[in-house]
């Protein structure tokens, strides 16, 4: 990365996401979140943040242009700089690191992110028609534009590609073998389901905490075959704030600031259909040998989600990010996406997402999942419940995995949460990654404790 | 409008502003929030502007995806500048019939989809064709469908002129 200042969180707040929140327009949830965040480092006073970056996603939700703007007015931070950041799924996670760009630009020593969604406000399939708007309109809204299907039908070709062509090979029947090899896949996403809402049993601010178990998971209502309603993320209300600020005043205000420590952004084709069928960009423990069949990324895998990490790797000095990361936040908006997102990030390779999960590697340790788990606790994925668990309210989504990572780092997982079962100890370093549209943007931020 | 009349369940608040345009909500948290109707309709004037031939051939039973002119890229969801390569793309006449690259059925969807679930839909693709086209799978049910099934394209005979004016059946 080119010479860029340092830059810090020096604090983070979230509130509750829930279903609806009619008691507090999208003003008065980031101001709740606010102040919270302000209460965390009494010694910054609001006068010393000098800009504001604000995300939401949808207009649509919303029904109020400008929205941004008044939630600047509200904060009382008029006449300072700000700006709106939107960029889908991943609106959240752009938010963070355009608060990262400003300081380490050397623009501003203190700048505050916020972000909200109010999705309420709509019936759900109303959201689910505003979201799908975020699909091409001309050719894949009107052939029945629905996101679950979307991701159905990239998990379709992930099974096929990685299961079907290996552990099913031997079934001659091509569509008895495809089933099995479903099935299969199935089971395996209805575990990260369990793991997400298990986990959140002992995080306050989730909006679906279930001692869910793999008979409940695999019981769910089918949404869009093989995705059933508990591998599925819900509409919420929400916000979420960060603070960051420059090497030069972070300590001023904390004593426990937490580094950015690098940033990775990659972007993909908005249409599916549209997705290449070339070669994987690979890390540098990888070799293109062992992908030569493999026609990268397709509607199977991410490409912008890799794409993020080289960059986000590159900048942190991470060569292996099993190795080097503690844990990660990822955007598990479907429990496919995130096993698929597993391999973008290279806590695996393309093909073993499904066994990383299958022996317990994402699972937290002193967590009773239920599972017989055989190497659990080797890189805890989705400490805080994820999406599945927490909720998305889409603009604050992004920066609440900034909040819950900065707070493991620090290590006032307990203080926050009322208590410290989801802390992970000695949490040094971790990622946080936020996506949008069927993968067609992402990000992909590294934290480290300071 | 007659006074709100209060809920303490918020689906019930739900019903009554859609029915009667406006309702108080008995906060578990303490406070009652006054909840109203709003409507939102919007006509737009569409132009498919350099996607237009595509979807007029599709009223005569064509489909047309898109060739870049100088790297001979090969889209079946067209557009008028190549990806790869950045140059103009030239139209070309797809097949009528492809294979299912990946496919789900959809039991929910969004509210302008709700009535017609369930439905499939699929990604097709196309012999000698770099990309693929998202269609709705119809004529076969969730249990019969398959990744490399053959399919083929069905027109709308009076033409909406959506990308809906082209289905996949199942082919022999
Ligand atoms: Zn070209």
């Amino acid at each position: 990365m080119p010479a860029s200042r340092k830059v810090y969180m020096i604090s983070g707040a979230v509130t509750k996401f829930a279903k609806a929140h009619p008691d507090m327009d999208f003003r008065l949830m980031v101001k709740r979140a606010f102040d919270y965040a302000m209460k965390d480092v009494p010694k910054l006073k609001a006068s010393d943040i000098e800009s504001t970056r604000i995300s939401y996603f949808s207009d649509h939700f919303t029904r109020q242009l400008k929205a941004a703007s008044m939630v600047q007015d509200y904060l009382g931070m008029n006449p300072k700089d700000s700006r709106r950041i939107e960029w889908g799924g991943a609106t959240g996670g752009q938010a963070v690191q355009a608060g990262w760009e400003t300081v380490a630009s050397g623009r501003n020593e203190v700048c505050l992110v916020a972000g909200f969604e109010t999705m309420s406000h709509v019936e759900t399939w109303k959201g689910n028609e505003f979201i799908a708007l975020a699909s091409d309109t001309n050719f894949d809204y009107p052939v029945g534009g629905f996101y679950t299907g979307y991701y159905a039908l990239m998990v379709q070709r992930h099974i096929y590609e990685y299961l079907r062509k290996t552990k099913f090979a031997d079934i001659k029947d091509e569509r008895r073998a495809q089933r099995a090899a479903t099935e299969e896949a199935k089971r395996i996403m209805a575990m990260v389901s369990v793991k997400n809402h298990v986990n959140a049993l002992n995080n306050p601010y989730s909006q679906y905490p279930e001692s869910l178990t793999m008979k409940g998971a695999l019981g769910g209502e089918m949404v869009a075959y093989p995705l059933n309603r508990p591998m599925i993320c819900t509409m919420s209300d929400g916000a979420a704030v960060a603070i960051l600020a420059s090497e030069e005043v972070a300590y001023k205000y904390t004593d426990h600031p937490v580094l950015i420590k690098g940033v990775g952004c990659g972007t993909d084709t908005m249409r599916l259909a549209d997705r290449p069928h070339a070669n994987v960009p690979l890390f540098e423990w990888e070799t293109a040998q062992y992908y030569s069949k493999l026609k990268y990324p397709g509607v199977h895998s991410f490409r912008a989600g890799r794409t993020a990490a080289l960059e986000a790797y590159k900048n942190a000095g991470i060569r292996d990010p099993k190795e080097e990361l503690d844990f990660v936040e990822l955007h598990d908006a479907y429990a496919s996406s995130e096993i698929q997102t597993y391999e973008d990030i290279g806590l695996c390779r393309y093909g073993e997402g499904y066994d990383f999960v299958d022996q317990g590697h994402p699972f937290l340790e002193g967590v009773d999942y239920g599972l017989n788990l055989a190497h659990r606790g080797t890189l805890p994925v989705n400490p805080s419940g994820g999406l599945i668990a927490c909720g998305h309210p889409v603009g604050a989504t992004g920066i609440m995995q900034g909040v819950f990572a900065f707070w493991q780092l620090q290590s006032t997982i307990g203080k926050h949460f009322g208590n410290d079962k989801l802390q992970i100890k000695d949490a040094n370093r971790g990622l946080i990654h936020s996506h949008a549209g069927t993968g067609s943007s992402v990000t992909v931020t590294i934290m480290e404790r300071a | 409008m007659a006074a709100p009349r209060k809920f303490s369940k918020f689906r019930d608040v739900m019903k009554e502003v859609n029915n009667k345009g406006a309702a108080l909500y008995k906060n578990p948290v303490g406070t009652e929030d006054l909840v109203i109707l709003s409507p939102y309709k919007i006509n737009y004037i569409h132009s498919y502007a350099e996607d237009s031939p595509f979807f007029l051939g599709l009223a005569q039973g064509k489909l047309l995806g898109s060739e870049c002119t100088s790297c001979h890229y090969r889209y079946a969801t067209p557009r008028s500048h190549c990806m790869e390569c950045g140059h103009e793309t030239k139209w070309f006449t797809l097949p009528k019939e492809g294979k299912v690259h990946s496919w789900t059925t959809c039991y929910f969807g969004g509210e302008e989809f709700l009535k017609e679930t369930p439905f499939n839909l699929a990604l097709i693709e196309f012999e000698g064709v770099d990309t693929l086209l998202l269609t709705r799978l119809k004529g076969a049910a969730e249990k019969d469908v398959y990744i490399g099934m053959k399919a083929k394209a069905v027109f709308r005979k009076s033409p909406r002129y959506l990308i809906s004016d082209v289905h996949f059946v199942p082919a022999k």
